[in-house]
């Protein structure tokens, strides 16, 4: 068995117009660059994609709007995404919106082997739309369901060889999720390390759930609010 | 009346010693710089991260440590990192013990709306469905009224809503008001501001009983 691969085109060979893909990140901290720039120079087209947010307009998947390789996103926020923004108000780019609570527990459950959930989250709103409700201790709630991606597409700052991940800051976000869920999960790593070099009570998601692993190149990590105070 | 520094100063006199406080995009945020010296209150930043420090100096940058509104942020000693699932779990598990969110609109039983005007705008829920849906304690921070000059404190919200019955309290440019059974309860004056300016302001239930106090900030 060998996960390790060259690089992001050899780790997105394999996704094909039309499906459905998990792309780690919130805002552009710990987004897989790597694996978006390939997907772009692949072409492939039709991709629903669930992530939190959709990148800005010329950077993260703000690159995959402006090609129109996506047919649907699934986020929870839009943002100052202008280019996402126009898609969505002109109908171009099918949006599903969710409240972000439920879109990391719908990952959650995916990779953990829970088909459905139910939450408080959205009661009441348009999001409860055509959704089971139920009351529990005299609380209303809505049965959500667990994602069902072919691919998870996630960015860790370590991993091994063996698919262990090592998550920086906040740029674990969706990632550790994301990564449990995906029928195949793509990691690209800013270090690519051998088994044992990560300490294993410090592994944040364990290697059984990567398929795929490399060592990313030239990351940008674009900043969208760099806020400074004077010393 | 009050600016957004004055609206945020205000909001910070609801904080109390030990609280777990989760500030939205915008003006909530200001509610950090007013952290009475002394207290220890925790910031919950909901991409992952509780115990948030001040904005960086240029050297501290670091693009892996950013808060909920995409702003480059610190640790502080006893500060944790983790997922967003787990971020929620705190959220939905009513941990955290004051929500401070922007709105569009309110209404005079506790609604709010702030996510989208139809076929306008639309910057998406965020966080702010889970968090209205599980926080014990809401507080909005908002103008009274919109750029048209019309009232966003109604008896209907007109706009998409993000969550029902949950705002406790609201404070804007002109006043600090409770929320409860009987509708916008007044309790303070912005400085400068009269009984008449809020009535004229608020188009949705309001209850002004006694005399109202102008608020100390």
């Amino acid at each position: 068995m060998n996960k390790v691969v060259a690089n992001a085109d050899e780790a997105v060979r394999d996704i094909k117009d039309g499906m459905t893909l998990m792309l780690g990140g919130f805002g552009l901290c710990g987004i897989p660059e790597n694996s978006i720039a390939a997907l772009v120079r692949m072409g492939v087209k039709n991709l629903t994609c669930i992530s939190n947010n959709a990148g800005v307009d010329d950077f993260g998947i703000g690159l995959m709007l402006k090609t129109r390789q996506v047919k649907k996103m699934i986020s929870s926020y839009v943002g100052e995404n202008d280019e996402f923004e126009r898609q969505l108000l002109s109908g171009e780019l099918e949006v599903e919106l969710i409240p972000q609570g439920t879109l990391a527990e719908r990952c959650r459950a995916a990779g953990a082997g829970i088909p459905a959930f139910f939450t408080p989250a959205g009661y009441g709103t348009e999001v409860a739309e055509g959704k089971e409700v139920r009351e529990f201790n005299g609380k209303m709630y809505l049965l959500e369901h667990a994602f069902d991606s072919d691919f998870a597409i996630v960015k860790a700052w370590k991993g091994d060889t063996d698919g262990n991940l090592i998550f920086k800051g906040t740029a674990r976000n969706f990632n550790p999720m994301m990564a449990m869920a995906g029928k195949i999960t793509i990691a690209e790593v800013e270090e690519l390390l051998e088994p044992g070099e990560l300490a294993a009570n410090e592994i944040h998601v364990p290697g059984i759930f990567v398929n795929k692993i490399f060592k990313g190149v030239n990351y940008e990590k674009r900043i969208e609010q760099r806020t400074v105070r004077q010393n | 009346m009050l600016d957004k520094n004055g609206i945020a100063k205000r909001i910070a006199r609801e904080l109390k010693d030990g609280y777990y406080v989760n500030l939205g995009i915008g003006v909530p945020t200001l509610v950090a710089n007013y952290i009475p010296e002394g207290m220890h209150v925790t910031l919950q930043s909901e991409n992952g991260l509780l115990g948030m420090g001040p904005f960086p100096t240029e050297a501290e940058v670091d693009p892996d440590l950013i808060n909920a509104g995409k702003q480059t942020v610190t640790t502080l000693p006893g500060s944790s990192f983790f997922d967003s699932a787990t971020s929620f779990g705190m959220i939905r598990s009513g941990r955290v013990d004051l929500t401070v969110l922007g709105a569009m609109e309110i209404n005079d039983r506790g609604d709010i709306a702030n996510w989208k005007i139809p076929g306008k705008m639309v910057k998406g829920m965020g966080g702010a469905m889970d968090l209205v849906a599980s926080a014990k304690n809401i507080i909005v921070a908002m103008m009274h009224t919109n750029k048209a000059g019309e009232s966003k404190l109604l008896t209907e919200c007109t706009l998409p809503i993000t969550g029902l019955g949950c705002v406790k309290k609201v404070v804007t440019d002109l006043c600090v008001m409770d929320i409860t059974d009987r509708g916008f309860e007044l309790k303070e004056l912005a400085p400068g501001v009269t009984v008449e300016m809020v009535k004229n302001a608020t188009a949705g239930r309001l209850v002004v009983e006694g005399e109202i106090p102008t608020m100390e900030i």
